[in-house]
């Protein structure tokens, strides 16, 4: 068996167990049913759909006209649903268990957002309607924008963006927008150790440098050495509040005042929004821009569930620059404004084809309208709660990495796993079988083999104790020298510790018949 | 002449060239390489500016241009072969060629005993 640097075998399904005393004749493990690629079951002599020959049929695509099949494997509805009801069953999300994957923030969507989302006036509409059919639509939109702006403190807000990164897009090319039109284009974007990996992606993608800014024993933003890299060629600086190592940047004010001191504008990442919702407005810390991760924050899906919705909000330093369309009222109603006015707009134009993410816009308001600020404001409560009652029970058999309480996620690094053999990826791959989707690991960088967790607020403390007792088990476990439970996990998922070096190094994106494979 | 930086490069000067890798350490630190970004040929970096990314399954970090110069020749083979920054990271693993712009800037980098000092005091 061939073995990667750091000792694990290179091939999946290396590691057995004795699970099964007899093999299926069917493939299957019980009612665990194994699924092949859709276009495994499928076949091109099949076809689930009878379509008659046309009589006469006289084609005028020319040289255009396909040649060969289509390459749609020939399935049956039933074939269909099975199949991706077979699927689903593997998936595991926030409606089948606890799922404390930190910074990603996976909360419950409540049922009465799908059931808003649904109502036909929301559900069955078009982009391409007239607007004058869409009224309420729109006007769910200016509702929308009209509690993301109160409950960030902020006088404008763009919906467009589709996600996070997005949003971030958006904000860095409204600050570029800015600082053009006053005449100080500038070059460098500064980002902290301790934000979100997507900011500097964010700010080099728009063309800026990228200047790190590192992290104080605190896991804060170093303020001494951010005043010591702000000057005039700096356009911004991205900071990540509450941060990615789980703590509230409490300098944020002085933050905000030595970056406009320098001429320069502040942007923070607001993915983890979720933990300050009705107790801290971006807009009195100063912040000119910052996107809220309506999937994060207000409960819309998440992840494959979605689509993602990122709006940003802008203070009064960038609000004319904001991206089109936005909802304007005027005396026959509302109205998109798609437009810019001419060349000296001071919009930065249009950011997607339409006007975002209707779906996500009626779940969210569903969400804020349902809970109201008071029930806002105890979720993030809880989810602060939540996430130190986390800290407090493993604190004696896990390293916290940062004395004293945390927001809405707690960071533990790998030091208590010291000269165990068990690194950070074998004890995330032990909570698989436990039963637990994994918390995020190596991420943020600023500490040695990091676990990031954050529970979801709506977990009750039966949940959370259960959690904790699987936590606390894996960690004595570890500790006692129980190192091949961690090594060879998960043994009790469907596929075994898959070969990550080799599906990175030699990815198979695409499935390609055996015919070709073979050439 | 073997020089190291404290981001964990080692930089091998000879005849006004420096070859740039990183350490030991530093690929065990990161585990199985599975993606390396080379600077452009022609290229010139100031002092700390990043020169080249490496991606691992745990992280993707940068490297730093660890002396100011001219970017004269980047390692091919690690595109293919991103496993020879485990397997030779002092040696076939290297990343590029620099012609420094000041042979000054090596005096402010370590030896290897300073290294091996440094690496010690980590733990």
């Amino acid at each position: 068996m061939s073995m990667n640097s750091e000792g694990r075998p290179t091939t999946p399904n290396a590691v057995t167990t004795d699970e099964h005393k007899y093999e299926s004749f069917s493939g299957h493990v019980g009612l665990r049913l194994a699924e092949p690629l859709i276009f495994e079951i499928g076949s091109k002599d099949r076809t689930g759909v009878d379509v008659e020959e046309i009589d006469g049929f006289v084609s005028n695509l020319g040289a255009l006209e396909r040649t060969g099949g289509t390459g749609c494997p020939g399935l049956a509805e039933p074939d269909v649903v099975r199949h991706y009801t077979r699927l689903s069953r593997r998936n595991y999300g926030i409606d089948m268990g606890v799922f404390p994957l930190g910074s990603c923030t996976m909360k419950h969507n409540p049922r009465l957002n799908e059931k808003m989302a649904r109502l036909p006036g929301f559900g069955d509409i078009h982009p391409l309607q007239p607007q004058s059919t869409v009224q309420g639509a729109l006007g769910l939109m200016e509702e929308l924008s009209h509690w993301l702006m109160e409950l960030t403190g902020m006088p404008a807000v763009a919906l467009s963006p589709k996600a996070g990164a997005h949003g971030e897009l958006c904000g860095i090319m409204a600050i570029r927008k800015a600082l053009e039109a006053r005449g100080d284009a500038r070059e460098v974007i500064l980002c902290p150790e301790s934000a979100h990996g997507t900011n500097p992606a964010t700010a080099a993608f728009c063309g800026y440098k990228v200047k790190s800014i590192p992290a104080k024993e605190n896991g804060r933003v170093d303020i001494e050495a951010l005043k010591a890299a702000l000057d005039d060629t700096v356009a911004a600086v991205m900071v990540t509040n509450p941060n990615t190592c789980g703590l509230f940047e409490n300098e944020v004010r002085e933050i905000a005042d030595a970056i406009h001191a320098a001429g320069a504008l502040f942007y923070c990442d607001g993915a983890n929004f979720n933990a300050i919702v009705g107790k801290a407005r971006p807009g009195d810390l100063g912040v000119d821009a910052m996107h809220i991760n309506l999937h994060k924050t207000f409960s819309t899906p998440h992840g494959g569930g979605g689509p993602g919705s990122g709006p940003v909000v802008f203070s009064d330093r960038l609000k004319d620059h904001v991206p089109l369309p936005f909802v304007v009222k005027t005396t026959e109603g509302l109205v998109l404004k798609e437009h810019e006015d001419g060349d000296n707009d001071p919009s930065f134009g249009r950011l997607v084809a339409f006007h975002g993410q209707m779906g996500m816009y009626v779940r969210a308001l569903s969400y804020m309208l349902s809970h109201g600020v008071d029930g806002c404001r105890q979720a993030s409560e809880d989810a602060v709660l939540n996430a130190n009652y986390i800290k407090a029970c493993l604190d004696d058999l896990m390293t916290v990495s940062f004395e004293g309480p945390c927001m809405h996620e707690v960071l533990f690094d790998d030091e208590f796993l010291k000269g165990t053999g068990v690194t950070t990826l074998d004890f995330a791959k032990a909570m698989i079988d436990e039963g637990y989707h994994p918390m995020t690991m190596y991420f943020p960088l600023v500490v040695h083999g990091a676990m990031l967790v954050e529970p979801t607020e709506s977990e009750s403390k039966y949940n959370l104790d259960q959690f904790i007792r699987s936590m606390r088990g894996l960690a004595a476990a570890a500790k006692a020298g129980e190192t091949e439970r961690f090594t060879g996990a998960p043994y009790f998922a469907p596929w075994k510790r898959l070969d990550e070096t080799q599906a990175a190094r030699n990815p198979v994106l695409r499935w390609s018949p055996e015919a070709e494979a073979a050439e | 002449m073997l020089k190291f930086t404290e981001d964990h490069e080692w930089i091998e000067y000879v005849d006004g060239i420096a070859t740039v890798g990183i350490t030991d350490y530093a690929q065990q630190a990161l585990g199985d390489v599975v993606f390396v970004e080379l600077p452009e040929v022609g290229a010139t970096y100031s002092k700390g500016d990043e020169a080249a990314v490496v991606e691992s399954v745990k992280a993707a970090s940068e490297v730093y241009a660890p002396l100011s110069g001219e970017i004269k020749a980047v390692n091919h083979d690690l595109e293919g072969t991103p496993a020879l920054v485990n397997s030779a990271a002092m040696d076939a693993g290297w990343f590029f060629k620099m012609k420094l712009e000041d042979e000054g800037e090596l005096d402010d980098l370590m030896d290897e005993d300073a290294y091996n000092e440094f690496l010690a005091s980590l733990d």
